[in-house]
C-alpha cells in the first residue's frame, strides 16, 4: 500500500501504467498550469533568498494554499465515508475569532498565545464532534447536518466579535500565518506536517481500510464489526480540527479576525480539491496526496489569473472554465467515449 | 390438468430464458393463466418467481421465449406498457403516494378532465366506484397514509382495476398483513375471480396457497417444476416439489457426531413480529442445520445470535458465559462469525481487493490501532486462496470481479482467519455453481471435524440433511422440531415444514 494513496489498485508506477496512475491524473493539471506560467510569466520559476527567506512565485503559491490544503485533508476523510462537511468555512471563521478575541486588540495579549490557539482548536474540534454526532448518532444527511453549523458557526463568530473585524496588534500572533522558519513559511510546515501525519496515521493503523469499507458498503461494514459510528464521528471531528488550523493560519496571516468573510466558501474549494485529487464524492477509495495536489492546483490557478492580469470581473468565469475543463478531462465517461472512438 | 371448460389460456408464458451475467435466472420457464382463476406461483427464494413476474410485466426482457395474451403474442416493454396491455401488478411494497388523497392515488395518471382542468368531483366518483367494486367504503378525499397498510393494498388493487385489467398479478401482497386483513383480501380476490379476472398470486405461505388457489405452478432453480390443480396436491407434496427433496441421491451421510462441549446457546430468544421465543444449542464439532421456508425465522434467528438485530427477550450464552450483543462487534469479540445470505449487499466490499476483504474481520478484532502488516495480510490471503481453491488472478484483484462462488469463498475466509468458535452460515451455497457448492460443503465438514461449532442455514433440504448432525426445523417464526442424526428423514422434515403431523 502506498503511503498516501488509499486505492484498491496497487500502485504500479511503471512505463505506460504511469499515465493511468490516479496521482498522475491529479497532478497533471497542476503541472500544465505551472508550465503555462513558466512560459507566460517571466521569472515565474525564479527563487531567491532575501533576508534568509526563500521568495518566489512557487513558494507564494504553496504558502497561500496552506489553509486550503488543511481543509482538503479533513474533507478527504469525510468524503471517504460518503459524507461532506460544508461547515468548514464557518469553523475557519469561528476558530479565527476565538483566537483573536482571546488575544485581544492590544500590544500585550490578554490570554497567552498558546492558550488562545488551543481554545480556538478546541472550539473547532467541538464543531466537528457536533457534526459527527448529528450524522452518526441521529443519522442526519451529512449536507443537512453540517449546514446547521455552516450557518450557526459564522453566527457564533459574529457574536464573539460583535460583528466587527478584530485586529490583533500582538506581534507574535502573525508568526503562524506569516512567519518563516529556516527560510520557509511556517504555514507550509504546518500543512505539510498535517498531510504527512495523516498519511502515516492511515498507513500505520487500520483507519484507511475502515474508512473505505464504511464509505463503500456501510451495511457490510457493520456486519464485519467495523465501528462505523465511531469512525464517522472521528472523520467529522478531524475535519473540524483541520478547519480550525486553517482558520488560525488565515487569521494570523492578516492579524485579524473577520467573522463575516474569513474562510467564505472555503468548503467548496476543499470539496473541489478533493474531487480534483481523484476521490469520488460517492465515498470509498480516496487519495490524500491527490487532495493536496488538488488544493495546490486551485491556488496555482488563482495565482495565474491574477498574475496574467485577467480583469477581476471575468476572474470567476475564467476560474470556472478551467475547473470545468479539468473535471471533463478526468471524467471516466469521457475517457470511455474517447476509447470507443479510437477503436472505431 | 387443463380444464375442459377453458381450453385456451388467457395468458401464456412459454420457454422463457433469462440470463444475468454469471447467473441463469430462468431456464425454459413458463406459466399458463386462465380467466376466472386464482393461480399461485410458488417456489423457494431464488427459484425465479420474481424474475418471471418481471418478465411478464416488462421489467426484464427475456433472452428467449414467448408471451401470448388472448392468443396474440405480446412483448411488454415496460411496466406501463404491460398495464396498457391489460396486465396489472400490485407489488409487495405498496408503491403509492401516502401524502395524496385516496382518489388521487386510485386515478393517478388518468385524472378525468373538464375544460382542460382536472375534474375533481368526477375523480372522487370514479375512485369511490372502483373501491365499491371491492366492497371498500372509505373517504376518498383523505390522504392515503391515514389508512392502514391493508387498506392501502386495496387502493392499489382498485387502481390496477381502473385500467381495465384482464390479468391481475399480486406479488407477495400478504407478507405485511395480519390474518383478518388476509381474509379480507381473499374475499376481494374471490369476487374478482367470479368476474372472470385471471389472478396470479405470488406467495410463500402454504396456508394461503391452499386457501385461495385453483391451480399452482411450482418453480425451482429457474425452471417450471410443474403445474398442479390445488386439489390434487397435498401440502407435503408441494413442499417436496419446492425443495426438490425426492430427487438427488447424495454422497454418504455425515460421519458420526464428534460433538464436544456446548459453544453457543440461545434461550427464549425473541424479537417481536420476527421470532417467537426460540431455544438453540450449538456444540463444538457439530453441524447444526437450520431449515424451513423463507420467513420461517431462520435468518432472523441467525441475525439475533450475531447481534445484527436486537432481541426483545431471551439470553445468549457463549461457552458458558451469558452475553449481551449490542452489535455484531460484540458477537465477533465473543468468537462468533456470521456469513450473510446477501453476499453482495451484506458481505463483499466489491471494489476492494481479495486481500482486504479477507483481513477485514481479523483487523476489526485486532483493533484500529494495530494494523496488520501488509506482508502478513498477503500471506493470510494467499493461504486461504490456496486452501479454499479461490480462483483469482492475485490477492490484489478486486473481489467484485470474481464469480459468485469465489466471492463466497473469500467471505468464508474472512471469518475463518478470525478462528471463530461458532460459525453461522446463512445460505452459503445460494446462487453459486455445483462445484463451488460441493467444495464449500466439504470444507464446512472439515471445519466441523476440527472442533468448530457450525450453524448451517439452507433452503435446500438435501444439502442440510447431508451435512448436519442435528437439524432444527423452523416454521412460523419459531422452532418446529429438532431432529438428531439418524432420525433425519426427508419426509418427516417435510411434514414438519408443512405443519402436518
Amino acid at each position: 500500500m502506498n503511503t498516501l494513496v488509499q486505492s484498491a489498485r496497487p500502485a504500479v508506477p511503471s512505463g505506460r501504467e504511469l499515465a493511468r496512475h490516479p496521482l498522475f491524473r491529479a497532478g497533471a493539471p497542476l503541472l500544465v498550469l505551472l508550465l503555462a506560467d513558466a512560459l507566460l510569466l517571466p521569472g515565474f520559476l525564479h527563487l531567491e533568498i532575501k533576508d534568509g527567506h526563500l521568495y518566489g512565485a512557487l513558494v507564494d503559491i504553496a504558502n497561500r494554499a496552506a489553509p486550503l490544503i488543511l481543509a482538503a485533508i479533513g474533507m478527504t476523510l469525510v468524503v471517504a465515508t460518503r459524507g461532506v462537511d460544508i461547515s468548514v468555512g464557518a469553523v475557519v471563521a469561528l476558530a479565527g475569532s476565538v483566537a483573536a478575541v482571546l488575544v485581544g486588540g492590544d500590544a500585550e495579549p490578554h490570554v497567552a498565545l498558546g492558550t488562545a490557539f488551543l481554545a480556538a482548536l478546541a472550539a473547532a474540534l467541538a464543531c466537528g464532534l457536533w457534526n459527527g454526532a448529528l450524522v452518526s448518532g441521529l443519522g442526519l444527511q451529512p449536507i443537512v447536518a453540517t449546514l446547521i453549523l455552516m450557518v450557526a458557526g459564522r453566527g457564533l463568530a459574529q457574536l464573539l466579535t460583535d460583528g466587527q473585524i478584530v485586529t490583533v496588534y500582538y506581534a507574535p500572533y502573525a508568526w503562524l500565518g506569516g512567519g518563516y522558519l529556516a527560510g520557509l513559511p511556517v504555514a507550509l510546515y504546518l500543512a505539510g506536517g498535517v498531510a504527512v501525519a495523516t498519511g502515516l496515521l492511515l498507513r500505520h493503523t487500520a483507519l484507511g481500510l475502515f474508512l473505505r469499507v464504511v464509505g463503500i458498503n456501510p451495511v457490510a461494514a457493520r456486519l464485519a464489526g467495523v465501528p462505523a459510528a465511531a469512525l464517522l464521528v472521528f472523520a467529522y471531528a478531524f475535519s473540524g480540527l483541520c478547519a480550525g488550523l486553517a482558520g488560525l493560519v488565515i487569521s494570523s496571516n492578516v492579524t485579524s479576525a473577520d467573522a463575516n468573510n474569513a474562510g467564505l466558501l472555503l468548503e467548496l474549494d476543499a470539496i473541489l480539491a478533493v474531487t480534483l485529487g481523484g476521490t469520488a464524492l460517492t465515498g470509498g477509495n480516496f487519495s490524500l496526496a491527490g487532495s493536496v495536489l488538488g488544493a495546490l492546483t486551485i491556488q496555482a490557478l488563482t495565482y495565474t489569473i491574477y498574475a496574467l492580469g485577467v480583469p477581476p470581473e471575468v476572474n470567476l468565469v475564467v476560474k470556472a472554465m478551467v475547473v470545468f475543463i479539468v473535471c471533463i478531462a478526468q471524467s471516466p465517461e469521457l475517457r470511455r467515449m474517447l476509447g470507443k472512438g479510437a477503436q472505431a | 390438468m387443463v380444464d375442459a371448460a377453458n381450453p385456451a389460456p388467457l395468458l401464456e408464458l412459454a420457454g422463457i430464458h433469462l440470463q444475468f451475467p454469471g447467473v441463469k435466472a430462468l431456464t425454459d420457464a413458463g406459466l399458463r393463466l386462465y380467466p376466472g382463476e386464482v393461480h399461485t406461483l410458488m417456489g423457494q427464494n431464488g427459484a425465479g418467481k420474481s424474475s418471471l413476474i418481471k418478465v411478464l410485466t416488462g421489467v426484464y426482457t427475456p433472452d428467449a421465449g414467448r408471451i401470448t395474451l388472448a392468443g396474440a403474442p405480446i412483448r411488454p416493454r415496460s411496466a406501463r406498457h404491460a398495464q396498457e396491455l391489460g396486465i396489472s401488478t400490485v407489488y409487495q411494497e405498496v408503491n403509492l403516494c401516502p401524502n395524496l388523497s385516496v382518489a388521487e392515488n386510485v386515478c393517478v395518471g388518468r385524472y378525468p378532465r373538464r375544460f382542460g382542468m382536472i375534474d375533481w368531483a368526477a375523480m372522487r366518483r370514479q375512485a369511490a366506484a372502483l373501491l365499491e367494486r371491492l366492497q371498500v367504503r372509505i373517504d376518498v378525499t383523505r390522504p392515503l397514509g391515514a389508512y392502514p397498510l391493508a387498506m392501502q393494498q386495496m387502493v392499489a388493487i382498485a387502481r390496477s382495476l381502473g385500467t381495465s385489467a384482464r390479468v391481475l398479478v399480486l406479488d407477495e401482497p400478504t407478507s405485511s398483513l395480519d390474518e383478518a386483513e388476509v381474509q379480507r383480501l381473499f374475499e376481494v380476490l374471490r369476487r374478482l375471480r367470479a368476474e372472470g379476472m385471471a389472478i396470479l398470486f405470488v406467495t410463500h405461505f402454504l396456508d394461503q396457497t391452499f386457501a385461495i388457489s385453483d391451480r399452482i405452478t411450482v418453480l425451482r432453480n429457474g425452471e417450471r417444476e410443474g403445474e398442479y390443480l390445488c386439489t390434487e396436491l397435498s401440502r407435503v407434496d408441494l413442499v417436496n416439489k419446492m425443495v426438490g427433496a425426492q430427487a438427488e441421491t447424495q454422497a454418504p451421510a455425515p460421519t458420526a457426531s464428534h460433538a464436544g462441549p456446548e459453544v453457543l446457546r440461545a434461550h427464549g430468544l425473541t424479537r417481536r413480529g420476527v421470532l417467537a421465543p426460540t431455544d438453540l444449542a450449538a456444540r463444538s464439532g457439530e453441524v447444526l442445520g437450520l431449515c424451513g421456508l423463507l420467513g420461517s425465522g431462520r435468518t432472523e434467528l441467525a441475525r439475533l445470535l450475531f447481534g445484527a438485530d436486537r432481541a426483545d427477550a431471551g439470553s445468549i450464552t457463549v461457552q458458558g458465559r451469558e452475553r449481551k450483543f449490542r452489535s455484531p462487534r460484540d458477537a465477533i469479540a465473543a468468537g462468533i462469525a456470521f456469513c450473510s445470505e446477501d453476499r453482495k449487499h451484506e458481505g463483499a466490499i466489491l471494489p476492494l481487493s481479495v486481500r482486504e476483504n479477507v483481513v477485514l474481520a481479523l483487523q476489526v478484532r485486532a483493533g484500529l490501532w494495530r494494523a496488520i502488516p501488509l506482508r502478513k495480510q498477503r500471506a493470510l490471503a494467499e493461504e486461504y486462496v490456496r486452501q479454499l481453491g479461490i480462483k483469482t488472478a492475485s490477492v490484489e484483484t478486486p473481489i467484485g470481479t470474481l464469480s459468485g462462488g469465489n466471492q463466497q469463498k473469500v467471505l468464508l475466509a474472512r471469518w475463518l482467519v478470525t478462528e471463530p468458535n461458532a460459525l453461522i452460515l446463512d445460505e452459503p451455497t445460494r446462487g453459486i455453481d455445483i462445484r463451488a457448492k460441493q467444495e464449500i460443503m466439504d470444507y464446512v465438514t472439515a471445519l466441523c471435524r476440527k472442533g468448530m461449532a457450525i450453524l448451517f442455514i439452507s433452503s435446500e433440504l438435501p444439502e442440510v440433511l447431508r451435512c448436519s448432525q442435528r437439524l432444527l426445523v423452523m416454521r412460523d417464526r419459531r422452532a418446529g422440531g429438532e431432529y438428531l442424526q439418524g432420525e433425519l428423514d426427508e419426509q418427516s422434515v417435510l411434514h414438519v415444514i408443512a405443519e402436518e403431523t
